[in-house]
């Protein structure tokens, strides 16, 4: 085995002086929407048609984003690589969607929703984007009543809530454990419509590989035909990108296993920012890895934490089954270390306070790397069957893997990769620092901050498919001058040219070891050194050995079959070779961020206690990195957040 | 645990396909039954053979993506779950399986355990939706929706679209299928206004993409992993006949 | 108005062999009911055989509503044949390729011996056509339907085919009527026990009714 050694990157990053702007409106918060929306440019009716707008993904950002510009009149194109939109893995969200409906009137509103996302994201979110998330929540909630999404009701006939992490308010909608699935299947519905009025093109089974960009306009897309493996470009006068968000680079996560970041990475290599890629989510509640063979982990929807309470012996080592061991040695340490928030704590506080434990030898189970999550006490006051009317799917799933029934014996679980918060840096109206190109919903950095809180994801990819873009993407047509553009345009050729030479030099590597082998080896070690908790040394290390990794691959990965056709390794391949990059860049934004905030947790910031320390003075900014070439240092943009509605606070859930 | 597997291999649309045999050791009992597959995949590249293809995506049973024939049912031995929720504690050491394909003509194999399911598409397309455009809807408590409605829609809705029930039935019918998104849709307030409308054209669509008949006999309910239940294809049948003496089903 | 076009669908289909299937087990009823009637000896089964083509009388001439009644059901089984042909080819073509194992999880035998026993009953009722309306089988006095019966069912051979042929009528029957009310979209599970429970209870009712027929004779009950 030759390793081709790449220089290490532990020098301090260069960063652009000038900061970077967010293009937000200036004005009050509470009404900059409105007016924006009022501000911008139309476009006749009549010359919709005319312009062709990509879509790429087809989940609740890209399939309603889709629908909606359908609606609309323009000409889409949408590209996924699943075998049907309805698919995409939006569907597998169990919990819930928020909206400020208030139909509690237990005092919620749109503030404090955009209270409660700004507080929970630890103030690291663009405060307009984030009030303008939670002003079109109701919205989104109508709409999606009207398309028949068969929401939770009450016997009266009105539409149910339930509370989730990070709020003391129960504004969550949902429907049953597959919510969603049910939103997922409106938006679907909604693009289906527009399929068959010839407005929107469906193509299934087609990878975005590269973005076209010309004289600094984004004008198109090279993808792959999966079932053919035909590259061709595909040429439009707007590009949007919806593609999910990147935690496969753990390999082990709670994502699909096709989910990928290849689409945000080749858009990064032509130019568009990545910011905050540090910014991942470790989910707290999923079933812990059993062994080896293990290909992916599951998510047990937060909404379990709502009767379910979370403890671990209070004695490490302590091997007893969870019968034996009494109420007195039991230590429910969310419940005791966070009182007005107890098990309903936000998600990073609650993974990192598993781990905790864990990592204190308190961890249960064969392989000692859970916590329980136990439901007697709700069983003993609610009865067997309220739970499983609630939670029954989540309970049935729970005993097809573990084998284990969690009526009688608590859930084992335990943090996993999820969410990730860092993506492709957009401005106000959702257009990425190349003109043209959209980025939207989880693909996009915009509105969480440093952590989501729970069932805002939903709501996220929602607000920018159904409402946000609509508005904005219109805009950027009316004010632009688009030149038409042909297939032997110069950019056009290099890009398909790139994508060939990509998928020519996997296929002709003949090495020894499987695509998964690497991608197995490059997960352990950003779950090591850039998981839950993060050291400079950690990170100094991973920066080192990715680019080591990387380089073996390219000698010795072995990717079977042929190019032409259906090739799932091949179809790996390709997405592996993005996560090499995206985690080295997830590794040094790490090492950047001095400070611990939601889900990036340095630990040589932290209080006495082991919370979070941030460090407003110095990085109250986005981090959006430029791409410099392979192997190279990328350069930092910092776009310097201000927080004028809502108070810069210390994040207690005490 | 060892396993003598069978599967059937197929190069692509166009080939001729046939079964392979493969012995396999080392497989725990705490893997899914897709993870078996990955297994066998993984020492299939190290003798650098092309791994067998599958279609899978989110493993944990709510994409539809996965769904393959073992041992002559749909999505395996165990009820009520999907390929991908299936795990190896479920066979005992020394089993034989054999693995194949959805089997039915509007599902061509495309290539060893992928089929082609656009099929699915086109019916929801030719009007498993309500029309309404983004921006056009009331506030959401306008409408109230009695829970035993709004429970019969999510029985029905929880369709994962995976072809199972065209996989099980005989006659290679899409019934359970059509009828779910019709029952989903149909039972809500919203859905009124287009109900036997829809009822025509999704069976119409149905009919032309080349799926059987039913003949009631009820495989598509045993293997659904959501447990999509029969009534909604009776419901179906009635709202078919009621729009065809309405007339309905001309757009 | 557009009941004409049901048959082209699938579905529509199906609801004209509901409704055809329901049309015979009318006859089937009637038919039954009035073989009954030989257990009152010769002389009322002759009047009954009678009465088949006087009545109507005077608004209808001899035997016209008998035929009517012949039209009728050869048009509902013409048309249920056809219906179940059809789909017959469409599942054909659905299911082009068969499982190399072959597993059922929860249907019922009777509902998958539907074509088969469909076809039985239709080579049963053609015998049964030959054996006592045209009297082909044995010997046979058009005037003396009670005697024909006697001696129609002295052969044990055929009794055992008549009572073959009602067991596959019995299979038929018990998925045929659940089926039809499944199909009509009049089902639902609320209803379902009882529907299984009627399907049940016509098809032993109908199957032993008309059995008791060849085995009285059988045994010299009848004579």
């Amino acid at each position: 085995m030759s390793v081709t050694t790449t220089q290490t990157m532990t020098e301090a990053p260069t960063f652009v002086e000038a900061p970077l702007d967010g293009r937000v409106p200036s004005g009050p918060v509470e009404t900059l929407w409105e007016r924006t929306k009022f501000d911008m440019k139309l476009v006749n009716p009549t010359n919709r048609r005319r312009f062709k707008v990509i879509i790429v993904g087809s989940g609740l950002a890209g399939g309603a984003a889709a629908a909606t510009l359908g609606e609309q009149g323009y000409n889409v194109e949408c590209y996924a690589y699943q075998d049907s939109p309805r698919r995409a893995h939006s569907v597998a969200a169990q919990g819930g969607i928020n909206a400020a409906k208030n139909y509690r009137n237990d005092g919620d509103s749109i503030y404090r929703l955009f209270y409660d996302t700004v507080k929970g994201g630890d103030f690291r979110s663009r405060e307009a984007n984030v009030y303008r998330l939670a002003e079109v929540s109701n919205a989104i909630i109508d709409q999606c009543v009207a398309q028949g999404v068969p929401f939770a009701r009450e016997y009266g006939g009105m539409l149910d809530n339930r509370s989730f992490g990070g709020a003391q308010v129960a504004r969550t909608f949902y429907a049953r454990g597959q919510t969603g699935q049910q939103l997922l299947l409106g938006a679907y519905q909604a693009l289906a419509r527009q399929i068959a009025a010839g407005t929107v093109k469906m193509f299934n089974r087609t990878e975005m590989l590269d973005l076209i960009v010309v004289n600094g306009r984004a004008r198109g897309i090279v993808v792959r035909d999966m079932c053919t493996g035909e590259i061709t470009p595909r040429l439009a006068d707007v590009v949007v990108v919806g593609t999910g968000g990147y935690s496969n680079a753990f390999f082990l996560s709670t994502n699909a296993k096709g989910c990928n970041g290849t689409a945000i990475w080749r858009a990064h290599k032509r130019g568009a920012y990545f910011a905050n890629p540090c910014y991942t989510q470790i989910h707290p509640t999923c079933i812990p890895p059993v062994g080896e063979h293990q290909s992916k982990l599951t998510l047990m929807s937060e909404s379990l934490r709502n009767d379910g309470r979370i403890w671990v012996p209070k004695q490490p080592g302590d091997t007893r089954p969870a019968d034996q061991i009494p109420e007195n040695e039991r230590f429910y340490y969310l419940e005791e270390l966070y009182p007005s928030f107890g098990n309903l704590s936000p998600r990073d506080i609650s993974s990192r306070a598993a781990k905790r434990q864990v990592d204190s030898g308190r961890g249960v189970g064969p392989l000692r790397n859970g916590v329980y999550l136990d439901f007697a006490d709700s069983i003993n006051r609610l009865g067997q069957k309220v739970i499983a009317d609630r939670y029954g799917n989540l309970f049935d799933m729970y005993e097809n893997i573990t084998g284990e029934n969690a009526y009688q014996t608590p859930m084992r679980i335990y943090p996993a990769p999820h969410y990730t918060m860092g993506g492709l840096w957009v401005d106000y109206y959702l257009m990425s620092n190349i003109p043209g190109l959209f980025v939207i919903g989880e693909a996009n950095f915009s509105d969480h901050g440093a952590n989501r809180l729970g069932a805002s994801a939903l709501m996220q990819g929602l607000a920018d498919g159904y409402f946000v873009l609509p508005s904005t993407l219109p805009n950027y047509i009316a004010a632009t001058k688009l030149e038409k553009i042909d297939e032997n345009a110069d950019a056009v050729k290099e890009a398909v040219a790139n994508v060939t030479d990509i998928t020519n030099r996997l296929m002709n590597t003949k090495g020894t070891k499987s695509v998964d082998h690497y991608h197995r080896e490059l997960g352990k070690i950003i779950w090591d050194y850039c998981g839950m908790s993060r050291t400079a040394e950690g990170l100094e290390k991973a920066i080192q050995l990715i680019p080591e990794l990387e380089a073996e691959f390219w000698e010795n990965v072995r990717v079977t079959g042929e190019a032409g056709g259906i090739n799932q390794e091949l179809e790996k391949a390709g997405r592996l070779v993005d996560y090499f990059d995206l985690g080295r860049l997830m590794c040094i934004d790490a090492l950047d961020r001095n400070e611990s905030c939601g889900g990036h947790f340095r630990e040589e910031y932290q209080t006495p206690e082991g919370e979070a320390l941030r460090n407003d003075e110095e990085y109250t900014y986005v981090a959006a990195w430029e791409y410099a070439g392979a192997g190279e240092m990328p350069l930092l943009h910092k776009e310097p957040l201000e927080f004028e509605t809502v108070k810069l606070a210390t994040r207690s859930y005490k | 645990m060892r396993l003598k597997l069978r599967i059937w291999r197929q190069k692509n649309a166009g080939a001729e396909g046939k079964f392979v045999d493969y012995n396999l050791d080392g497989v725990s009992e705490d893997s899914s039954f897709l993870e078996m597959l990955d297994l066998l995949n993984g020492h299939l590249i190290d003798r650098n053979e092309e791994p067998v293809h599958f279609d899978h995506d989110c493993r944990e049973g709510i994409c539809g993506m996965c769904g393959m024939v073992i041992n002559g049912i749909a999505h395996g031995p165990k009820a009520a779950i999907t390929t991908c929720q299936l795990h190896m504690r479920e066979f005992k050491d020394g089993d034989s399986i054999t693995i194949e394909p959805w089997r039915a003509q509007p599902f061509p194999v495309m290539k060893d355990l992928i089929v082609d399911r656009t099929a699915f598409d086109r019916i929801i397309e030719s009007g498993g939706y309500i029309s309404v455009n983004t921006g056009q809807a009331p506030d959401a408590s306008v409408i109230a929706v009695p829970k035993t409605q709004a429970d019969r829609a999510m029985d029905a809705a929880a369709c994962i679209g995976c072809g199972a029930c065209v996989a099980a039935c005989p006659n290679g019918s899409a019934m359970l299928f059509t009828s779910a998104k019709l029952a989903h849709l149909n039972s809500l307030p919203q859905g009124q206004t287009e109900r036997f409308d829809r009822a025509v054209l999704m069976v119409n669509q149905m009919d032309a993409e080349g799926f059987g008949g039913c003949t009631n006999i009820g495989e598509c309910e045993a293997v659904c992993p959501k447990e999509i239940s029969l009534d909604f294809i009776a419901m179906m049948n009635l709202d078919l006949l009621r729009a065809n003496v309405m007339g309905k089903g001309k757009r | 108005m557009q009941v004409a076009v049901l048959p082209r669908s699938s579905i529509g289909k199906k609801a004209l062999m509901a409704v055809t299937g329901a049309v015979w087990i009318g006859y089937l009823v009637l038919h039954m009911w009035g073989n009954l009637h030989i257990f009152q000896g010769a002389e009322s089964f002759n009047h009954y055989a009678e009465f088949l083509r006087t009545v109507g009388e005077p608004v209808f001439s001899h035997a016209q509503v008998l035929w009517l009644i012949r039209i009728v059901i050869v048009a509902a089984l013409a048309a249920h044949i056809w219906s179940a042909w059809d789909l017959y080819l469409q599942a054909q073509r659905a299911r082009s390729t068969n499982y190399a194992v072959k597993r059922v999880v929860q249907a019922n035998y009777a509902s998958r011996f539907m074509r088969i026993g469909g076809v039985v009953i239709i080579l049963f009722v053609l015998f049964h056509l030959a054996h006592y309306t045209w009297g082909w089988v044995t010997p046979f006095d058009r005037a003396d339907p009670y005697r024909n019966v006697v001696i129609g069912f002295s052969s044990p051979v055929i009794v055992l085919f008549y009572l073959l042929a009602l067991a596959a009528l019995g299979l038929h029957l018990f998925h045929g009527v659940w089926s039809m009310f499944q199909t009509l979209g009049l089902n639902s599970r609320r209803f379902d026990g009882f529907f299984r429970g009627l399907a049940v209870f016509v098809a032993l009712v109908i199957p032993i009714g008309f059995a008791t027929v060849p085995l009285a004779v059988l045994f010299g009950i009848l004579s």
